[in-house]
């Protein structure tokens, strides 16, 4: 396994020589996306927090995605998942996948009624 | 390398032979040790969420609650927290470029690496608490009601934040707080805010350049600024005053969001306490030549995956937490 690194990111877009200089490089990747959501973070463009996609703002899915993307790089590249065997990969990846979405599901949905118990029903909270 | 006792069969499918994962034990149960803690911070996580999807509408803006910088004065929202995250990145790379020190037996450049990779985490440890200091601390100070509900000041000139120092009055013949050496010496009373209720809702009468601002958010993101009438009436219900905030009051809005801050960024800020001092002691161990002489350094590797993880995890806490 260890004299045996893939060497190429972005699906071969970008080859490089050794394992140091792909460390680097995914270090650049890392930062610059970063540095994106922080951008965003102080500007908050307009059109993006007026557009909403299935209940969320833009932005908040644009980010929830830049960091699903940095998760991905982190754990292929220097958690060198890259390199192990596709079953082990497998085994890590798609277990807390599925208990992730399916507990985050069951917890906003709730959340999302008792919000509106809070809003229509006949509790007062906000005094 | 494997302790198993090895008999003929080993190349056998069914004899043992099969090695699914092609992973090492030691690596394994690490592995099996990260996706479980991954599930644990996914709870809080999940929780967070729940909590603020309950209360949507009158959630903290993180924006307007992280926005110091040491040594700098003025608002930075975002700033100190990016400045972490990269800190943590990092100090990652310098682990994953240990890790391969390690396989290529280069002793020096693993010490060199492991240093490294200790300070950037200790580094981050110190910002983080310095953050909790701050938060704890407060900024401008706010009003609580009875329903439990906060309620902050504006300037309404300029639109900025006022602290209560901004406006609230001294009045005379208030009560003196109960020290130790004037009384009894067993009983402490503990934190009093620096004004009075009292004090604040005068000075609040005295100035009308000064607006109340409640917890709703309206259509475009921003908190609700009351007028000066309603800001009267909705002052009746107020019930203390808030400085900071701890796990029972919170000056910057829901008490949740301060409990889940302790809770999260504290149960996050053990594992990189936890992750530098196990960095610590493998520093020490590579240092004495342990691995040199095992003939691996796959010890490396696995206190490495434990150390990214950390940073796998501060990646969404970062995003969740302060992002979105």
């Amino acid at each position: 396994m260890a004299d045996a690194h893939k060497l190429e990111i972005f699906r071969g877009l970008l080859k490089f020589k050794s394992n140091t200089q792909k460390i680097w490089g995914v270090l650049v990747f890392l930062t610059i996306v970063t540095a994106i959501e922080v951008a965003l973070g102080i500007t908050k463009p307009e059109a993006l927090i007026d557009t909403s996609f299935l209940g969320m703002k833009l932005l908040n899915w644009i980010f929830i995605i830049l960091t699903l993307v940095k998760a991905y790089y982190i754990a292929w590249d220097f958690m060198h998942l890259r390199d192990e065997k596709s079953s082990l990969r497998r085994t890590i990846v798609w277990t807390p996948i599925f208990l992730v979405l399916y507990l985050v599901f069951i917890l906003l949905v709730e959340a999302n009624y008792i919000y509106s118990v809070f809003k229509d029903g006949f509790v007062t909270w906000n005094f | 390398m494997d302790s198993t006792v090895t008999t003929g069969a080993e190349e056998n499918v069914w004899g043992g032979g099969n090695r699914p994962l092609g992973a090492s034990y030691g690596k394994l149960m690490m592995w099996f040790f990260l996706v479980s803690d991954a599930l644990t911070f996914s709870g809080f996580l999940a929780a967070y969420g729940f909590s603020r999807f309950k209360f949507i509408e009158t959630w903290p803006i993180a924006d307007e609650v992280f926005t110091h910088v040491p040594f700098f004065h003025g608002n930075y929202p975002m700033i100190y927290v990016a400045f972490m995250t990269f800190i943590l990145i990092m100090s990652s790379v310098t682990m994953v470029l240990a890790v391969d020190a390690g396989h290529r037996m280069k002793k020096n450049s693993v010490i060199w690496y492991m240093f490294l990779t200790i300070i950037g985490g200790a580094i981050f440890v110190g910002s983080q608490a310095w953050e909790w200091a701050t938060f704890i601390k407060g900024d401008y100070g706010a009003v609580e009601t009875r329903g439990g509900r906060i309620l902050q000041f504006v300037k309404a000139d300029t639109g900025e934040r006022a602290a209560l120092a901004d406006f609230a009055k001294t009045l005379p013949g208030e009560r003196v707080m109960h020290e130790r050496k004037n009384g009894l010496w067993f009983y402490d009373e503990g934190y009093q805010p620096s004004y009075s209720l009292n004090e604040v809702l005068e000075g609040f009468k005295d100035n009308s350049n000064i607006l109340v601002r409640t917890e709703t958010i309206n259509a475009e993101g921003e908190k609700v600024v009351l007028s000066r009438e309603e800001a009267m009436t909705k002052l009746q219900n107020a019930s203390q005053v808030v400085e900071g905030a701890n796990l029972i009051q919170n000056e910057y809005g829901s008490r949740l969001f301060a409990d889940f801050f302790f809770f999260i960024t504290g149960f996050h800020g053990f594992h990189v306490f936890s992750g530098v001092m196990i960095n610590l002691i493998i520093f020490f161990n590579v240092a004495l030549g342990t691995y040199e002489k095992r003939g691996h350094y796959e010890m490396v590797e696995k206190v490495g995956l434990y150390w990214h993880f950390v940073d796998l995890v501060w990646v969404f806490v970062f995003t969740f937490f302060y992002l979105v």
